[in-house]
């Protein structure tokens, strides 16, 4: 079965966990990649927040050049002057200048009017003081510190401190890849791109969140067993989701695509362009994060538990005794699923619920397995986090 | 629709799709009649998207208590009464935004100077515009301390009538009261001129503005007749002599560096004075404002002083006396007009001055062509998305779509509501926002299907598998779509600017998505697996345990019987 195939039907067994190491490397050197850009190279910063203004008419015909030398004669120096297109499929011409002073913006204006026989109310201005940019910086600097506390108490509440820990850093892994790129680029940062930079943090966490929920369900109940590591359910987990995460990474990514697509390419300039440029970069290097990183990185963090240390132990314990034979739990089920064959009973909580449904006569699943599980408590307390109503209890049959 | 399921405990698919339907009509009655004039609403455009004018006013010190509210007054106010229609003045944050639908860069140029009260000696006056006729009492600097000399008169010669203040410390004919000695001259309401202030020429050639510098020039140039003169102000500095009309265009004055200035003034209110029975207004000064105001009244006996607001003569009462206590400005004042003036006064006073932090001027062209990109981006995003669920979920890519039309359906409701209901006006980014969020709402969707995926991969019956599916999918949904909308809500409250508009309609997606999965997506689901085609992995891409098509064999029957797993609660 090919590779397609097998992810449609989310047979995969990519060993991600298994090989964390390596992606941790991966997201280390990108990262360091994007900070060493973002310290030398700096970014290309527009002109709202550096103060300046901008103008955009009708071009009509008039060339660049054309452009250019009649807005210096109106004592601009240095004008920015590009094509930009519309939607009705007329050309636009945008003219950036440096900080302006309300006459000097007045007489521009004026003098485009007259030069380009442009009607003056066809004329879009925009003047933006040099300590505006400033303030948008410093509120979503705000926004982000407010959103991050109250998401890592949300994930705290709802699932568990470690996995906010790691959510976390998966956030910043997008953050700084995504500002990354706009550094090593050059493309140019404007307030728009800084909303974008926010927007990906709900979806780099929707993400995430996405993974971490299959990867609780999945170690409900582990520790009081001893069939399964945590990295193993955990990479199970996310084994199950892949398909999961890469399709809707992929349609959050299609519509912001549209909007790529009309901002770069038919506008080419503005709101449209700087919102979906960031919005893109940051959604995929959020799905990639939630996978590769944010997972992995949970593990490692579980890993060091007591519980799960004794879990790991006795795991290794019992499978050198008995099913060490058939090798170790990755290469058994990466054999299982290449051969298309269901898994075997062995050590899998999926396999645990196919064990008994609906074929077989003990009703399971997750929550019924945990109800046969001898005195694992304390590992479900934990897990839980002090959630009695969730709906998850539901489950149970 | 509303049929109850074939068996017990089966989902009522109809209570759902009722509950949704009372919904819609709802929603759609308020959108179809509560339009002015009994026509449909339609979603309130952002300026990028209509064209207009905006200014984003920024605090150039930190305020304090109401100071910005006050100043929201006031530029409501102004915003008034420049005539402009529609004109919106709200606070973002410590932020003033001011949007004015379809204005021009004249309707917010003046907006975007600050209250700055000044108190400068008249040291010359004139009729405001040159072709009204010639200053009668050419009063000049007139150094004279004859108080019947007083220039402030000439104005009455253009058409002022309460003009002549005859500067008797009694009260004359235009029942003026004096009191301490500060005298109100022209007319202190700002709705005075019918006659004089439109402006007959359409030529708009700004020269000299009130509030300029003078130069003998500048005075003579200036024409008070024009509106665009007499809202001048943003370079009226304390340290400079001025060019300066009267609020209401009559009169034009040239006036010295000012002694006192706002920060001076520590506080203004209207009152009725208890003897006359007349609306006047008591200014108090600081210490250090107060020996400012007392020199400056020693120094000006007999002489008029102008009370300046961002270069604009707002009153220029004559002195009678040293004043060192409070001053009080009286005139005709009724009680409105006493109280914006207060106001004013104390506004001046406030050490809150802004700076535009950005303009824009948006053509009403560039705005329809914005509003066709978003639309044209939306359209392309959605269609990639419809592909997407077809390819992916075959046929269940059906209920994809009406999910995301009926997202559609109540997005557009929402907005054109709130628009009505609490001015929300849809942006540039705004459309962004509620394109990102197609992407939320088909989410729901995916992390749906694939849960029902893997539990009929599981080997359950597709039936059997929905309701399953839903309660697992159900947990997933809530806690993501509860981080995108806390994302949504602390990005609207903390920022500025465009910003809001896209956090307010993610916000908004996201609510709805929820709205949209609970009460649609799952019964239609739900519904669907009834159909022997739900169970044609053909049709569905759903495969059972072995590869092939989904486990529907009889004994599934019998143990759906014994496993009442349809009977799971619901919601």
């Amino acid at each position: 079965m090919g590779l397609v195939s097998r992810l449609y039907r989310g047979e995969t067994s990519f060993p991600l966990i298994h090989k964390r190491k390596t992606f941790y490397a991966i997201s280390v050197a990108l990262v360091l990649i994007c900070l060493a850009s973002m310290a030398f190279r700096g970014f290309n910063v527009g002109e709202e927040f550096k103060g300046g203004a901008s103008f955009q008419f009708p071009a009509k015909g008039v060339s660049v050049a054309e452009a250019r030398t009649v807005i210096a004669d109106l004592g601009v120096h240095d004008p920015t002057v590009q094509t930009v297109g519309t939607a009705s499929g007329a050309t636009d011409l945008r003219v950036t200048t440096g900080p302006l002073t309300q006459p000097q913006i007045d007489s521009i204006t004026n003098g485009i009017a007259a030069k380009f026989q442009v009607n003056p109310n066809d004329i879009t201005e925009s003047n933006v003081g040099p300590s505006w940019g400033k303030q948008v910086t410093n509120k979503a600097l705000q926004g982000l510190v407010m959103f991050l506390i109250a998401v890592i108490i949300y994930i705290s509440i709802r699932f568990e401190p470690k996995m906010a820990i790691a959510a976390i850093v998966a956030l910043f892994h997008d953050l700084i890849l995504t500002a990354g790129i706009y550094s090593i680029t050059q493309f140019v940062v404007t307030p728009s791109t800084v909303i974008a930079l926010l927007t990906v943090l709900g979806y780099s966490l929707y993400d995430t969140i996405v993974v971490f929920d299959k990867v609780e369900e999945n170690t409900r109940g582990l520790a009081g067993r001893s069939t399964q590591t945590y990295s193993e359910a955990a990479e199970l987990a996310v084994n199950q989701t892949f398909m999961r995460s890469i399709n809707t990474s992929l349609i959050a990514l299609l519509p912001v695509s549209g909007l790529l697509f009309v901002g770069a390419f038919l506008l080419r300039a503005g709101t449209l362009k700087d919102l979906a440029l960031a919005l893109f970069v940051g959604l995929a290097s959020g799905a990639y994060s939630s996978l590769f990183l944010a997972t992995p990185l949970l593990a490692d963090l579980k890993e060091r538990e007591p519980q799960y240390k004794a879990l790991t132990q006795r795991v290794l314990a019992r499978r050198s005794g008995s099913v060490a034979k058939s090798g170790s739990s990755f290469q058994q089920r990466a054999a299982a699923r290449a051969a298309g064959t269901p898994l075997p009973v062995a050590a899998t909580a999926d396999a645990a619920e196919e064990e008994g449904d609906p074929v077989a006569v003990p009703p399971s699943s997750p929550a019924s397995g945990a109800g046969r599980r001898p005195g694992g408590q304390p590992a479900r307390k934990s897990n839980k986090g002090g959630r009695p109503g969730r709906p998850s209890g539901k489950r149970r049959r | 629709m509303a049929r109850p399921g074939p068996s017990r405990g089966t989902l009522h698919v109809g209570r759902y799709f009722g509950a949704l339907a009372l919904l819609l009509v709802v929603l759609y009655s308020i959108v179809l009649l509560a339009g002015p004039g009994g026509k449909p609403l339609t979603p309130k455009l952002g300026l990028d998207l209509q064209g207009g004018a905006s200014v984003i006013l920024q605090p150039k010190t930190q305020p304090k208590g109401d100071q910005l509210q006050t100043a929201v007054d006031i530029i409501n106010r102004r915003v008034n009464g420049l005539g402009v229609a529609e004109a919106e003045v709200v606070t973002q944050g410590n932020n003033i935004v001011v949007s004015v639908p379809g204005g021009s860069r004249d309707s917010i140029k003046s907006l975007a100077t600050t209250a700055q009260l000044r108190f400068r000696e008249v040291l010359q006056s004139a009729a405001g515009s040159p072709q009204a006729a010639q200053p009668t009492a050419t009063a000049t600097p007139k150094a004279s301390g004859t108080p019947s000399a007083n220039p402030s008169a000439s104005p009455s010669a253009a058409v002022v009538t309460p003009a002549t203040p005859a500067a008797t410390p009694s009260a004359t004919a235009n029942s003026r009261a004096l009191s301490k000695g500060l005298l109100a001259a022209g007319t202190p309401s700002p709705s005075a001129s019918p006659s004089a202030s439109p402006a007959p020429s359409a030529s708009g050639q700004t020269g000299v503005r009130s509030g300029d510098p003078y130069t003998p020039q500048a005075f003579a140039a200036l024409d008070c007749s024009k509106p665009t003169a007499r809202t001048g102000g943003s370079n009226d500095a304390p340290n400079q002599q001025i060019v300066s009309c009267s609020q209401d265009g009559q009169v034009k004055y040239h006036l010295d560096v000012a002694k006192v200035v706002g920060t001076d003034v520590k506080g203004a209110t209207a009152t009725t004075n208890p003897t006359t029975g007349q609306w006047e207004i008591v200014v108090s000064f600081t210490g250090e404002g107060q020996r400012k105001f007392s020199d400056l009244t020693a120094a000006t006996l007999g002489k008029q002083v102008a009370i300046v607001l961002d270069g604009v003569t707002i009153s220029a009462p004559t002195i009678q006396s040293r004043i060192d206590g409070d001053a009080q400005i009286t005139g005709s004042f009724d009680q409105k007009s006493a109280q914006d003036l207060a106001n004013t006064l104390k506004y001046g006073a406030l050490p809150l001055s802004f700076q535009p932090g950005q303009v824009e001027i948006i053509s009403p062209t560039l705005g329809k062509d914005q509003l066709h990109a978003g639309l044209l981006a939306g359209g392309i995003g959605l269609i990639a998305v419809v592909i997407y669920s077809l390819l992916y979920y075959r046929a269940l890519g059906v209920v994809t779509i009406a999910s995301l039309l009926l997202s559609g359906l109540l997005v557009y409701a929402f907005v054109t509501i709130l628009g009505k209901q609490i001015g929300f006006a849809l942006s540039l980014a705004g459309i962004a926002g509620l394109i990102v969020a197609v992407g939320i709402t088909a989410d729901s969707f995916v992390v749906f299907f694939e849960r029902l995926k893997d539990e009929i991969k599981e080997g359950r019956t597709p039936r059997s598998s929905v309701d399953r599916a839903w309660v697992r999918a159900r947990r997933t949904i809530l806690s993501a779509d509860t981080v995108s909308l806390l994302a949504a809500i602390i990005l609207y409250f903390v920022s500025v600017g465009g910003v809001r508009g896209f956090a307010f309609t993610l916000g908004l997606s996201t609510l709805l998505d929820v709205v949209v999965v609970f009460l649609f997506t799952r019964p239609l689901v739900s519904w669907l697996s009834r159909f022997a085609w739900f169970s044609n992995h053909k049709w569905t891409g759903f495969y059972g345990p072995d590869g092939g098509a989904p486990v529907t064999r009889p004994p599934s029957r019998a143990a759906s019987s014994s496993r009442p797993v349809a009977s799971n609660p619901e919601v």
